[in-house]
């Protein structure tokens, strides 16, 4: 097995471009249990870890770009103000030691539909974007459009994830994760919830209750709806039990789960649409206690 | 030499005072430290110079014929030594911890999923992975048995083994049962006179040990033609008694020292790569290291037997147990390993720790195609316990008692006789234990002013800020036996050895116990320090140059290898006064050991033992053995069967997402009588240990098998508690001297994991005001899997 060690991104590009089968490795938490239980033995192996610019952010205000390799532990203590979505996952995965080594760009490339940070972009809004590059250039990839079935996503094959591109937060976002012990454990389910006042939109993300990550849309539409209706953005007023209720089901109905040794897809259905209510009603008096104190 | 003799009370009283690293101190244990830094040296972690690397192929179906084995592929790649099926074994094919039924290595036939049928040695892992996989079986896949239905139909489904193949008491497919009467049974009279019945139909899932360190030893062939074999096991000379016949060697030329071990629980009593490494070590006439990887260790070990079981209980209007009727159905797996033990437990254990007049019990173990499953800490009393517990909360219920008041109502104390006819002869204070659990304060209400995510369920996955959370409270008790039972003398052996190193006096003891975090190696030195009045003790490495230890299972190795210890010092110290008596002629009727001096009370020290022993050593080697103990009879489960009995009782307070179904267990207390506590801190540790894996199993732990096949070996899956699940865990200790017992103590790690769990559980049901008759409880038994 080849063992690559590029210094810098243009080199990894270089490798991944005269290697495409060779298997990245970031933080190694994925690719190392894989390794481990034999489930691959890739030809190479490239190691990002000498990319230093992997493991930076930077926030021009209205966007974190998020390097690849920045550490869960960092995006919680660093980001958790413009990514409060994404550092509410963050907390939820694994142990300090894996919340140490892995981070955003290892979860896109494994792209499991467990993945922890998945639904948290999903639901950040409609910016979100994946940026591959390679030695052809580079592309933004929308996120909706990155994950393409059970642990695949879009990437060619001598493309690297480079950085992801999350907007600013600019209302209240939450995140929820069903699982059977209290830490350290893989999603049965979970929710991402996000409010955009600014342009009226809300994001939803569901993990590990379909194929791929994905977002209730329905539930999004008929929710910004009566936002919109309703005046609710300007008022803040609450929104009643119909609409959380209604909004919990539209999110159930969108997961396409199914029954495994860590749940049934009965349970996840239910779990979500439970979730959804908190998390919308948790986001929705936020913002309801900002319009007020705004006024 | 003259005798030097310090004068005075205040010197005396220097010397008379007990060490406090003696019995009832609580010293530290030796490898605490290293473990915590991971510098403890595992099993794993073994190495020779020239070593080979051992791994076995093993079988994808649970049942099958095996049509043809072609190891010539695997034995063309370069670095492989070895590749050996059945048919390169030299001695018997078969080992069994009590039935040997089990082949070294799978014979035609398959009979559980990962059961092994080839091993590799080879220069280097990846290569013998690689070998292994080049091995290419032909089968022919056969409908697994896995239902108790199925198993109970031969005529239709088939024997996992043929009838004639039967190596015990076994038929269609029951591997071991044991039935028990007492009173008049359980008849029609007996039901009416009754004024109450509540029955119930319960369901355990498949717990495993979930010991951290793999299965993983080193076997170096010797000169003589024998085998030296480096081992983490819970019992080397049971080991070596089903090893020796394989290898074809007589047993003193297998040599077994004790390697690190990693954790066991009972997923060590029986073999697992012993006898492959030195298969492949004799064959290569290399040493040969095999660890396991964690999937392989799932499939390398028994686990804890899933339960069906079904319980019926009779009592008054005001409470009285009238009778209890108990069918208890275990799933032994492809292979007996200790089932019939477990049967035997379950059997005589299964209606607690209460008085009932008239009782009936019917307990099996199953044959069949699921993963075979044998010792596991509570060893049949943790099944029935959940039973029982949950029964005694149904009767509360019927009867609107006070669930605790129902239990002190009923509960034995000494004097009082067992279903099997024991009479109970020592203290057992089922009423105070629970009283004091009861008594405890409870923890305080939950803030909800003040929410701190990570004391409710779900924790940092953020699922509630207060949002459908209920609290409840739950009450249990339970017994467990200590030592083996029916009959069998599980002695232990030990060699104490006095002399003089370094102008002090040392003792050093040596014994064949397996220290799998019990803290023997501590409560040896404790015992030594005490009995011979010195405090230098060494501990020899465990081996099987002395004679047997027994097994470190079923709560045994302080009383029984503890035993042996004191009885070796004791007889070490009267070797040793005797030989001052030869010397100096002494009178005294006084003497003691003290302070590194012979002492008398009258006269004062006498001569240290420096200058008593000078360069010899007194070396004595001593068994214990236990009171003797009789078989159940098969047919009424009367019988002396148990060694010594131990009591837990738990309270569990516990906060439910009701909407969820997540749990958070918030406290868990546990009230214990242990005789006496030779080591106070290792015995709050063991009863907190033992709480925390019967939190486990109550909520989150189980191996999860489908059509025969296991679907989590992983601790991806296959969920242990993490430190935010474990609760705060009160204990509150007991000393009630056992007169049977050396220092009158009490087996304390399995009492805890029998009890513990139902408290959980019925604090879950208290909350939820649900049924819940199957542990572990899942999210979804809380909420979509529930009627209505
Ligand atoms: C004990 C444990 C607990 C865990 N718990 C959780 C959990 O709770 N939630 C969760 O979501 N995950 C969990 N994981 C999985 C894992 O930690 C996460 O998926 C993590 O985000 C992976 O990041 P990494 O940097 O370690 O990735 P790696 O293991 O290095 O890589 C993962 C995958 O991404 C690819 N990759 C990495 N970087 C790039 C790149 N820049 N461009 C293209 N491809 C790339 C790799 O080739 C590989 O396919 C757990 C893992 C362990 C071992």
């Amino acid at each position: 097995m080849e063992f690559l060690r590029p210094a810098t991104w243009d080199e990894a590009l270089a490798a991944k471009a005269e290697y495409p089968t060779a298997l990245p490795i970031a933080g190694g938490t994925d690719v190392m249990v894989e390794l481990n239980f034999d489930v691959h033995r890739p030809s190479a192996i490239l190691d990002l870890n000498r990319v230093t610019e992997l493991t930076e952010w930077t926030n021009d205000g209205s966007v974190v770009r998020l390097g690849a390799s920045v550490p869960y532990a960092r995006i919680i203590s660093e980001l958790s103000g413009p990514l409060p979505g994404l550092a509410l996952a963050a907390h939820t995965v694994g142990s300090p030691q894996i919340r140490n080594r892995g981070g955003v760009g290892g979860n896109l490339g494994a792209a499991s539909p467990a993945g922890d940070s998945h639904p948290a972009l999903l639901a950040a809004g409609r910016d979100v974007h994946v940026e591959a590059a390679s030695v052809r250039g580079t592309r933004l990839i929308p996120i909706d459009e990155f994950y393409v079935g059970v642990k695949r996503n879009c990437l060619e094959a001598d493309e690297l994830i480079r950085a992801v591109h999350v907007p600013v937060a600019d209302g209240p976002q939450q995140f929820s994760k069903i699982g059977t012990r209290n830490a350290m454990v893989i999603a049965v389910c979970a929710f991402g919830f996000a409010l955009h006042p600014k342009n009226g939109t809300v994001g939803t993300g569901i993990g590990s209750a379909a194929p791929t990550p994905r977002r209730a849309v329905e539930a999004e539409e008929y929710l910004q709806g009566v936002l919109a209706e309703r005046g609710l953005w300007e008022s803040g007023e609450l929104l009643g039990t119909e609409v959380v209720q209604r909004f919990g089901e539209l999110v159930k109905a969108a997961a396409s789960p199914i029954d495994d040794v860590r749940g049934t897809a009965d349970y996840r259905r239910h779990a979500l649409a439970v979730m959804a209510r908190r998390t919308l009603t948790w986001c929705w008096n936020d913002y309801g206690k900002q319009i007020r104190s705004a006024a | 030499m003259a005798t030097r003799t310090i004068q005075g009370q205040k010197n005396l009283q220097n010397i008379n005072q007990a060490s406090k690293d003696g019995i009832g101190g609580s010293p530290l244990r030796p490898d605490g430290n290293l473990k915590v830094r991971g510098e403890f040296a595992y099993s794993s972690d073994l190495w020779h110079e020239d070593m080979l690397w051992g791994m076995a192929l093993r079988s994808p179906h649970p049942r099958a014929n095996i049509l043809s084995v072609d190891i010539s592929e695997a034995l063309k790649v370069p670095g492989v030594y070895a590749v050996l099926t059945h048919e390169d074994i030299p001695g018997s094919k078969y080992y069994g911890l009590e039935i040997r039924d089990q082949p070294v290595l799978a014979i035609d036939k398959i009979r559980y999923h990962g059961e092994a049928i080839a091993l590799v040695a080879a220069d280097h892992p990846e290569t013998a992975r690689r070998a292994v996989k080049k091995i290419k079986v032909e089968y022919e896949v056969l409908t697994p048995i896995v239902t108790e239905e199925q198993c109970l139909d031969p005529e239709t489904h088939g024997y996992v083994h043929e009838p004639h193949e039967y190596k015990s008491h076994a038929y269609g497919n029951i591997c071991h049962e044991q039935k028990l009467v007492s009173g008049l049974g359980v008849t029609d009279e007996v039901r009416a006179m009754a004024d109450v019945i509540v029955s119930g139909d319960y369901e355990v899932g498949m717990q495993d040990q979930a010991f951290l360190g793999p299965e993983s030893g080193l076997a170096v062939p010797a000169e003589d033609g024998g085998i030296d074999l480096y081992i983490a096991t819970q019992w080397l000379h049971v080991d070596r008694e089903q090893m020796a016949p394989v290898l074809d060697l007589p047993e003193e030329k297998v040599r077994l020292t004790l390697a690190g071990v990693g954790g066991a629980f009972g997923g060590r009593e029986d073999i697992s790569m012993q006898i492959h490494a030195c298969l492949l070590a004799q064959h290569t006439d290399k040493p040969v290291k095999i660890v396991y990887s964690r999937d392989e260790s799932f499939y390398g070990h028994v686990h804890r037997h899933p339960a069906r079981m079904h319980y019926e209980h009779g009592a008054t209007r005001d409470g009285k147990l009238v009778f209890a009727d108990c069918r208890i159905v275990l799933d032994g797996g492809a292979y007996a390993s200790a089932s019939p033990a477990v049967v035997g437990n379950a059997a005589s254990l299964g209606h607690g720790p209460y008085v009932i007049p008239n009782v009936k019990m019917h307990a099996i173990a199953l044959y069949s195609n699921n993963p075979s499953c044998g010792a596991m800490r509570g060893f049949g009393a943790v099944q029935a316990a959940f039973g029982y517990e949950s029964q005694m909360d149904k009767l509360a219920a019927e009867l609107g008692m006070d669930p605790v008041e129902l239990r002190q109502l009923n509960a034995m104390s000494e004097g009082d006789f067992m279903p099997t006819g024991q009479q109970i002869d020592s203290p057992a204070p089922v009423v105070e234990l629970l009283q004091r659990a009861k008594d405890m304060p409870l923890p305080p209400p939950l803030d909800t002013e003040h929410l701190d995510v990570r004391a409710l369920p779900g924790a940092l996955s953020n699922t509630s800020h207060g949002e459908g959370i209920v609290r409840g409270v739950g009450y249990s008790v339970g017994i467990k036996n200590v030592g083996f039972s029916e009959g069998f003398d599980d002695y232990s052996t030990a060699r104490v050895r006095l002399e003089v190193i370094g102008g002090e006096p040392v003792a050093m003891v040596h014994t064949a116990m397996a220290e799998v975090g019990q803290g023997g190696v501590t409560v040896h030195a404790q015992i030594v320090r005490t009995e011979l009045g010195v405090e230098q003790v060494t501990i020899h490495p465990a081996n099987t140059e002395v004679g047997s230890a027994g097994s470190t299972s079923a709560s045994r190795q302080t009383y029984m290898t503890g035993g042996a210890v004191k009885l070796a010092a004791e007889a070490v110290g009267r070797a040793l006064i005797e030989k001052g008596r030869r010397r100096y002629g002494w009178t005294h009727q006084d003497i003691t050991l003290a302070g590194g001096k012979v002492v008398s009370e009258s006269a004062g020290v006498l001569v240290p033992m420096v200058d008593l022993l000078g360069d010899e050593a007194i070396d004595l080697t001593r068994e214990h053995h236990h009171r003797p103990t009789q078989a159940f009879d098969k047919e009424t489960g009367q019988g002396f069967g148990h060694v010594q009995y131990t009591f837990c009782a738990n309270r569990a307070v516990v906060d439910v997402d009701v909407e969820l179904g997540l749990v958070k267990v918030v406290e868990l207390t546990a009230v214990q009588d242990v005789g006496k506590a030779l080591n106070p801190l290792s015995v709050v540790g063991q009863i907190q240990g033992g709480c925390t894996q019967a939190l486990g199993l109550a909520v989150m732990e189980e191996i999860i098998v489908r059509d025969g096949k296991v679907r989590n070996a992983s601790f991806t899956d296959y969920l242990i508690p993490t430190i935010l699940d474990t609760p705060p865990i009160p204990v509150d200790v007991l000393e009630l001297p056992d007169p049977h017992a050396p220092y009158g103590l009490r087996g304390v790690g399995e009492a805890p994991t029998v009890s513990a769990t139902p408290s959980i559980v019925a604090a879950i049901r208290n909350a939820t005001g649900l049924a819940l008759n199957r542990i572990p409880v899942r999210p979804e038994h809380l909420t979509t899997e529930q009627p209505g």
